[in-house]
């Protein structure tokens, strides 16, 4: 299973941080600095790979930006590089040749894209288009109830006018 | 409104924290908004709600504390539509974890959205339960989920499946429920369906052996149509990554494959052939893949597959370690690593190349590859491989060392057939990487010299020359500094020489240099010192032509600032200076250690080292032990109350550093039980080097004991073994242990200067009430105060002490009062002062009786505070003191 999912810039300020398993606050800070310290400082063609405090960190660069998993010491790596894959090519899709800044103004979006990826640190869609068309569908229902708001909200203003 | 809840919007928050140069900068932004957010938390009006939280999960990513939004991600589920809904369980699964009590609230609300109409909410309900509930939320709303699992809606049960997981994670006990629901899902068509399904049945068959049964006999034959359908399927573009359909359920279905087969030929006979197509099949030059082919061949590994099957993987795993890509490599090392189990003699022949990763620059792999070269080690190859290591230890990052020596030795140690063999290895380490070897290892070694008396004088040979070229290695310093001081004389008389040896011609002088060397070297820590300074004293007598630059060396370390070592250099100068007679007898070799109860102990440290039986045979010869009884008591004396003196505040002498000496005799309770003879003979022999103390209870007077074991030449060893626990067994620099027995025995605290001068000036007194000297408790430019002392021998433990107080200045002191305090133990009586005005020039002493009850007598020495208050010309004056200089046995 994925214990937990970090997105970390090239400066090391975390981008995107979702926990599976327990960890407390002071905690997480803790795995943060400790791991960006490690995955940063890793050379260009050393393995994806970094073993650490029994568990297995997968991670891969994206231009300026360190997507890594942490999973189980017996789970299949190759297939974690797969998962980060499979997520940044849904965000390229959604955002449009997706940047740092797309994630970072937007982090809730990422979010919700990953929530429909992976739950209790396990893949759940296998489809790109499926999760597309999952996170479209909610937007536009978002849409629709904000025009709806805003509408009343004319309505009103009109009225006490 | 709020005046504050108007503020900004997301967008240029983020901006404005982006703008910040510094870190303080960054904490003042995000404080104000922070205190927006919380101002308009309170507030009715919903309106900012869902900006705020969003605001709020951007501060909690950069770490600042947000657990005043907590409520208001509550509030947001709690609200009818679904952008609150969508934007209140995100801010629920960051900032809250199922620790939270506050969790106990939402359960409510998750409950009704599990039951919502609209599919996507009971989406965002099963996403948030499934990524934080905890185990009372997974027993109260599993029912609902249950039902998900069967709804139309394919979004729905995927998401219910992974929802499923989490509850039996949390609850194992729910599996049953779920094993039928499971096993439905496998027969859909959605892949995203059938992706979380098999996931669920994999938990499932974790959780509960009664759904491992379940599924084997029910999921065996569509685990296996699955596999069929999606390896051999067609083209398709929505689930194909770079050429293969769906690696993602190729992997998940051969994982619950393993779990199912396990230990089942039936099932697994079942699985062999599409087993077999997937390994031969599968395209490996890309990573979806080789990630296939891994999940494979560790299904093959799993399960109870036929030979023929085994070889194909051991094969696939042969091609990976040769790949150029280093993730297929670190795979490859890893699944090696169980195949060893299987197939020992296949993962042998990839021995060389394993052995490159060791040595490879990515620090995952050759951690990999050297647990690797650890399974792989035996009789045949230890040899060679060793070698190739230790070659390796020399060019290999400094990083890297301590992981390297380690497994080094513990190779050695494992299949060391014989012991020139294991000490020129364990020299080699020592000489390469001997700041980064732990304790144990060079304890064992040194046990290990010990008990080989034909290999002493190879030793100390070798180490004589390694110390030439690594003395900055600080254990190979301390093994080299120990043989010399036990075996010097092979040093230089190259006795014991081994055929092929080449002869080296070492003077008195050259062996002495390289202690001094280690001696004052900033290098050495106190250990390698102190280790140096007993080295020196053993050399005294070893080597009679340079003793006096020894004695030299020695006392310069007199005014060393560590505590232990300016003690140890004051005991083995008056040793050398003043007991010519006795002290070869008490340098003599060490008794052989046993390696037994070594062995044992660290065992029962360390389950990491393994050590075989060959060499635990305990060796009774040895170095001679015919020591006088009893004579080599008398330094032993000194060395006990000479730790007494430090009095119950001053700083206790490094425990730890000695400490060492204990573990490298390895003498305890067992070890006098179950070794030879002669082991017990030496135990008892050290046993008189401490227990000075514990025998003077024996003695009428205790204040004498320092003297009277001088001349008295002394009580035969049966009374000491009598008299002390078995427990005081133990080497005689050991300090925790002397402080231990200082609190049984009556020989307590003297001043420094007698007892140095003691040694040589003995007063037996021998009468049966015993007279204490009067001291001078406190003293300064104004002031004097003396303390003489009564007893009445029927009353040990009370004493009468009568103070006077003489005015050394030339002004008569007024309302003179004088306060003591002691330490609980004691019970003080005082009684009132001859006069309150003290005349000038020490011309009418004031007189005052303390009675004094020691209720630890014997234990504890005597400590006192005081405080001296009068008024010189009308001023006040004050004051204060300490007393420790008590005479023993008060």
């Amino acid at each position: 299973m994925i214990h937990f999912v970090l997105l970390i810039s090239r400066q090391g300020k975390v981008r995107l941080t979702k926990w599976y398993s327990p960890y407390a606050q002071k905690e997480r800070s803790k795995v943060i600095r400790e791991l960006s310290g490690v995955i940063l400082s890793r050379g260009p063609k050393l393995c994806n790979f970094v073993e650490w405090r029994g568990f297995k960190v997968v991670y891969r660069r994206y231009a300026s930006l360190y997507f890594c998993m942490c999973i189980d010491a017996d789970d299949n790596e190759l297939e974690v590089l797969e998962i980060i894959h499979h997520f940044v090519e849904i965000l390229d899709r959604y955002f449009g040749s997706v940047c740092e800044l797309d994630l970072i103004f937007n982090f809730h979006k990422a979010y919700y894209i990953l929530d429909e990826i992976l739950i209790a640190g396990e893949l759940q869609e296998p489809s790109k288009k499926t999760v597309a068309r999952l996170i479209a569908a909610q937007d536009t229902l978002v849409e629709t109830a904000k025009e709806e708001a805003s509408s009343i909200s004319n309505i009103i203003a009109q009225a006490t006018k | 409104m709020n005046p504050f809840s108007s503020g900004t919007r997301l967008r240029d928050m983020i901006r404005a924290i982006r703008a910040c140069k510094t870190a303080a900068e960054e904490r003042t932004v995000v404080r104000k908004e922070s205190a927006a957010i919380r101002a308009s938390a309170g507030e009715s009006d919903s309106g900012y709600r869902h900006r705020n939280l969003a605001k709020l999960m951007f501060i909690h990513m950069l770490g600042y504390p947000t657990h005043f939004g907590q409520m208001e991600c509550l509030k947001l589920i709690a609200s009818p539509g679904f952008p609150d809904k969508r934007i209140g369980y995100l801010g629920l699964m960051l900032l809250l974890d199922e620790r939270q009590e506050v969790l106990m609230l939402v359960t409510n609300s998750l409950k009704q959205d599990l039951n919502h109409s609209n599919q996507y909410i009971v989406g965002l309900a099963l996403c948030a339960l499934g990524n934080i509930c905890s185990a009372e939320m997974a027993r109260d709303l599993a029912p609902e989920v249950e039902s998900l699992l069967q709804n139309r809606d394919p979004n729905i049960k995927k998401k219910a499946a992974l929802c499923s997981i989490r509850i039996i994670r949390k609850v194992p006990d729910l599996a049953e429920n779920f094993m039928s629901l499971a096993a439905a899902l496998l027969k859909e068509k959605h892949h995203g369906v059938l992706l979380t399904g098999v996931q669920l049945c994999t938990d499932l068959c974790k959780a509960s052996m009664d759904a491992l049964e379940y599924l084997r006999k029910n999921c065996t034959e569509g685990l296996v149509r699955i596999l069929k359908d999606v390896s051999n399927s067609p083209y398709a573009p929505e689930y194909d990554i770079s050429g293969i359909t769906d690696p993602f359920l190729h992997i998940r279905v051969l994982k619950l494959m393993r779990m199912l087969g396990h230990d089942d030929a039936d099932s697994s006979e079942y699985m062999n052939d599409i087993l077999a197509q997937v390994a031969t099949k599968t395209e490996s030059n890309k990573n979806a893949g080789n990630a296939i082919l891994y999940e494979c061949v560790e299904t093959i590994m799993g399960i109870e597959a036929t030979s023929g099957l085994r070889v194909l993987a051991i094969n696939i795993l042969g091609r990976f370690l040769s790949n150029r890509d280093n993730n297929i490599r670190y795979v490859a090392l890893n699944i090696l690593m169980k195949a060893v189990a299987v197939d020992s003699q296949a993962v042998q022949r990839h021995r060389a190349t394993i052995v490159e990763c060791v040595k490879d620059s990515d620090a995952s792999i050759r951690h990999r590859a050297l647990e690797l070269v650890f399974l792989l080690v035996n009789d045949t190859n230890v040899k060679q491989l060793s070698k190739e290591l230790i070659d390796y230890l020399e060019v290999s990052d400094q990083e890297f060392k301590g992981e390297l020596s380690s497994k080094i030795c513990s190779i050695v140690e494992k299949f060391s057939s014989e012991k020139l063999w294991y000490i020129d290895q364990m020299l080699k380490v020592l000489s390469e990487a001997g700041n980064y070897v732990k304790d144990d290892v060079w304890h064992a070694l040194i046990v290990l010299i010990s008990n080989s008396p034909d290999l002493q004088g190879y030793t100390v040979r070798s180490l004589y020359k390694a110390f030439q070229t690594s003395s900055e290695q600080e254990s190979l310093v301390r093994v080299a500094i120990w043989c010399i001081g036990e075996y010097g004389d092979m040093l230089v008389n190259g006795s014991g020489l081994l055929e092929g040896e080449e002869p080296v011609t070492v003077t008195e002088s050259d062996a002495v240099d390289v202690i001094e060397t280690s001696l004052k070297s900033h290098a050495s820590d106190i250990t390698t010192q102190a280790m140096s300074l007993v080295a020196l004293l053993k050399l005294s007598s070893r080597f009679p032509l340079v003793s006096e630059r020894i004695s030299e060396l020695i006392m310069q370390q007199k005014g060393n600032l560590v505590l232990e070592l300016q003690q140890r250099s004051i005991e083995f100068g008056s040793i050398i200076e003043k007991h010519q007679t006795i002290k070869s007898s008490l340098v003599e070799r060490m008794p052989v250690l046993d390696e037994s109860t070594y062995i044992g102990k660290r065992t029962g440290s360390s389950t990491a080292t393994h050590t075989s039986n060959k060499t635990t045979k305990p060796i009774s010869s040895g170095t001679s032990l015919n020591l006088p009884n009893g004579v080599n008591k008398v330094p032993a004396a000194p060395l006990v109350d000479l730790l007494d003196l430090s009095s119950d505040d001053a700083p206790v002498p490094s425990l730890t550093t000695t400490d060492f000496l204990h573990d490298l005799l390895g003498v305890d309770l067992t070890s006098s039980t179950s070794s030879g003879a002669a082991l017990i003979e030496s135990s008892d022999i050290l046993m008189d080097l401490l227990s000075i103390g514990t025998s003077n209870n024996d003695l009428p007077s205790p204040n004498m004991s320092s003297s009277q074991s001088n001349i008295v030449p002394l009580s035969p060893l049966e009374r000491l073994s009598s008299t002390s626990s078995l427990t005081s067994q133990v080497p005689n620099h050991d300090p925790l242990k002397e402080i231990a027995l200082k609190s049984k025995s009556p020989t307590v605290s003297s001043p420094v200067m007698d007892l140095l001068d003691g040694l040589s000036s003995p007063i037996p007194i021998q009468d049966e009430n015993p007279v204490f000297p009067s001291i001078t408790a406190f003293e300064s430019n104004a002031l004097k105060i003396t303390f003489s002392f009564k007893k009445q021998p029927s009353k040990p433990q009370v004493t009468v002490i009568q103070a006077t107080f003489m005015n050394m200045s030339s002004n008569a002191y007024t309302d003179f009062i004088f306060q003591a305090a002691v330490p609980k133990f004691v019970q003080l009586q005082l009684d009132p002062a001859s006069s309150n005005v003290l005349p000038a020039n020490s011309t009418g002493p004031i007189t005052q009786t303390l009675t004094v009850t020691n209720n630890q007598h014997g234990q504890k020495a005597l400590a006192m505070r005081i405080r001296i208050a009068y008024k010189v010309n009308n001023q006040d004056k004050l004051e204060q003191g300490q007393i420790n200089n008590f005479p023993s046995g008060l």
